[in-house]
């Protein structure tokens, strides 16, 4: 047999000792580690369809059950304005983008202290745990995506170019979801607090975010206050839900100040949560 | 001289007492902020322990290192610092080369997963590639021989088969340094078997092995080198014959000497118990010796103390070898004679054996008072240790051929002159 050690580990050499100061992110060894990250990916798709009976239903019926009550209750008695498409189809837009964030985010808070099994027995940059229950909710957004499509050509609103742009706000939702998750899921590890924070959070997230009303309803009301309107942007997820509303909806709407304001939040995030999780990830094994 | 493979300086983990079990809470965390500030630090050597210190080596490339030592010794710690699992508190290793640890078998199994599906994510997790998986994969199915439920969850799959597919997997890993703790003391003989055929494998091939176990005699076979770790310290390296030794005698007591029963672990109903043992080899002659050699005698004298009354029950001694298979069962019910006692009353039992042709190295004693099928009174699965020294009236081989037994035997060799007409 022929050791199967690539080339380039040959004159590999780890150096094991205690670290100082805050940890950087190491992102050779993120690339190093990339298959695993495909694998614990598809792990995490695997078994999240294959545990629920009801499987990729459940994609569907989260957002759409929650869309059907916010129409009942903000849409015809609150009558909460929907940037002049259906209620039906602003919040169930609002409500995909959301589900996969939300989702996302409290499986990845979770996700270490639940892998504490592997933690505690291989060595593997854990970064890979969180970000794989971020990413394996892709699968479920497409499919919600798949469902929208099929709602907005029953409400009559019709399709343009600027589906392709629905990627956009996806991808600013999970470097959304992964940087809020990384610091929850470090934090998880060392205080078991943070999982009853968790829902909680998301909850006083979601009425922060211009799910159930539109963002031309805050925006103005922040720029008579004095306040710059983009401030509202300092939420990642008010960029990110909008810009899907623009591209998937097409509605009239002008988001790209804000989607700007909140790509910076969101990587401000995604920053400081890598930095803090590799500044910590080396005590995990002692105390998960 | 090539560079080593592992090189450890001066490692040492402590761990804060309390922070491995529980974790903290945000409050209690708040709390003791509060209380520290104004103080210079929280003396938190006072709630340590050093589960390492000081412990340095170096390992050069393809050597083979079995690490020993007892329970809590920090074996396990060792190894997950050189996993890069956990974080040394001081010190520094360096390691040159792929390294794959296994520290358990099956980590990262899922049970809702297929066993195909299972081999892919736990070769993965172990490090490999998917290219290196996949090439594998018939050699790793058949090694674990599951070939018919290779699609069917795991869950489903007797513990044998679980783990012959888990271990079927971490053999089939090859990283230049290999880290394994304890796995094959879990499943069947003959599988154990296999798995130390392969480890054998390994260990031909040049790689760098480090090898935590218990299993002296699997050290003995694969290792070309031995640490003995105590108390988070390296106390003995060299030759795993000699270190083995030194293990033992840590362990265990020497012979001669009377042992008090009363803290280890039993089985049994506790009607009466064992509480001491002592060891005497004797000469073949019947003269005490200073230890035991092969063809010696082994004189085991018991104290047995009754709780209850105990009626009619066999008094049993049992020698295993160091993988733990049963060699030798010697009892009083074979020779007709059973111990009854009332409550209170104490009894000696000794035993002689007289031709112990066991060939050198290390067994493993057991105790066992009880009735065969109706009860087990106390029951010691390895209450000592006695190592077998070569015999000096044999000077001819005095490092004996491998085995277990050595029976008296007689021989003759009849030459003829060739025959010629």
């Amino acid at each position: 047999m022929k050791p199967a050690t690539p080339e380039s580990a040959r004159d590999e050499l780890v150096v094991i000792e205690p670290a100082r100061g805050i940890g950087s992110l190491r992102a050779a060894e993120l690339w190093e580690y990339r298959e695993l990250l495909q694998f614990l990916i598809w792990r995490d798709i695997k078994i999240r369809y294959k545990q629920t009976v009801l499987g990729a239903a459940w994609a569907i019926l989260q957002p759409l059950l929650a869309a059907a009550v916010f129409t009942l209750f903000f849409g015809r008695i609150a009558r909460i304005a929907s940037d002049g498409v259906p209620y039906a189809a602003f919040s169930f837009a609002g409500m995909v983008l959301w589900t996969f964030f939300a989702q996302g985010l409290s499986l990845a808070s979770n996700s270490l202290v639940g892998s504490s099994h592997l933690i505690t027995k291989v060595y593997f940059p854990r970064l890979m745990v969180p970000v794989a229950s971020v990413t394996a909710g892709l699968l479920d957004l497409a499919i919600a995506l798949a469902v929208l499509l099929f709602i907005i050509l029953a409400s009559g609103l019709g399709v343009s170019l600027r589906l392709l742009a629905v990627p956009i706000p996806a991808i600013l939702a999970l470097i959304t979801a992964v940087g809020a998750g990384l610091w929850l899921s470090a934090l998880n590890v060392k205080y078991r607090d943070v999982r009853f924070v968790v829902p909680f959070l998301i909850q006083m997230w979601l009425f922060v975010s211009p799910v159930i009303y539109p963002a031309s309803t805050v925006v103005p009301r922040l720029e008579a206050a004095g306040l710059p309107g983009w401030l509202f942007g300092l939420n990642p997820m008010a960029g990110a839900v909008e810009a899907f509303r623009w591209a998937a909806l097409g509605v009239d709407t002008h988001p790209w100040p804000l989607v700007a304001v909140s790509t910076a939040a969101a990587l401000a995030l995604l920053a400081t949560g890598a930095a803090y999780f590799r500044s910590v990830e080396r005590f995990f094994a002692d105390v998960v | 001289m090539t560079a080593p493979a592992i090189r450890a300086t001066g490692i040492g983990k402590r761990y804060r007492l309390g922070e491995h079990h529980s974790f903290g809470s945000l409050r209690e965390t708040l709390v003791d902020r509060l209380r520290s500030i104004g103080r210079t630090r929280p003396d938190a050597e006072k709630a340590s322990i050093w589960a390492l210190r000081d412990v340095s080596f170096e390992i050069a490339p393809g050597e083979a290192v079995g690490i020993i030592g007892r329970n809590g010794a920090g074996k396990s710690t060792l190894l997950k610092v050189l996993s890069r699992i956990t974080e040394p508190t001081t010190g520094r290793a360096e390691i040159r080369g792929r390294v794959g640890s296994l520290l358990e078998v099956g980590t990262g199994f899922h049970p809702e997963l297929t066993g195909r599906e299972n081999i892919f994510l736990n070769g993965a997790i172990l490090g490999m590639r998917r290219a290196e998986i996949a090439a594998k994969f018939d050699e790793i199915v058949a090694f674990a021989e599951v070939e018919r439920f290779i699609d069917t969850p795991v869950k489903r799959y007797s513990s044998g088969m679980y783990l012959r597919l888990a271990f079927a997997v971490a053999a089939h890993l090859e990283p230049e340094i290999l880290l394994v703790d304890e796995v094959l003391a879990v499943g069947d003989a003959a599988f154990q078997k296999k798995c130390l055929g392969k480890m054998g494998e390994v260990t031909g091939e040049g790689r760098t092995v480090i090898f935590v176990s218990h299993n002296i005699g699997a050290i003995a076979s694969l290792c070309s080198r031995c640490l003995l770790i105590d108390s988070g310290q390296l106390a003995a390296d060299g030759s795993p014959a000699s270190v083995t030794a030194s293990y033992q005698s840590k362990l265990y007591p020497s012979p001669g000497a009377t042992s008090d029963l009363s803290g280890v672990e039993r089985y049994g109903n506790g009607k009466a118990r064992f509480a001491s043992i002592a060891i005497d080899a004797l000469s073949k002659e019947g003269n005490p010796a200073d230890c035991l050699r092969t063809g010696h005698q082994l004189r085991l004298t018991l104290e047995i103390q009754a709780q209850h009354e105990v009626v009619r029950a066999n008094v049993a001694v049992i020698l295993y070898d160091p993988t733990g298979f049963r060699i030798i069962d010697v009892n009083t019910g074979l020779q007709g004679s059973l111990l009854s006692l009332a409550a209170g009353e104490r009894a000696t039992v000794g035993f002689t054996l007289h031709d112990v042709l066991l060939k050198p190295g290390v067994y493993l004693i057991g105790l066992w008072l009880g009735r065969s099928h109706v009860e087990d009174i106390d029951g010691i699965q390895y209450v000592t240790a006695v190592s077998v020294e070569p015999d000096p009236e044999q000077p001819l081989h005095s490092e004996s051929f491998p085995g277990v037994y050595q029976c008296a035997f007689s021989h003759h060799i009849q030459r003829r002159a060739r025959a010629s007409s």
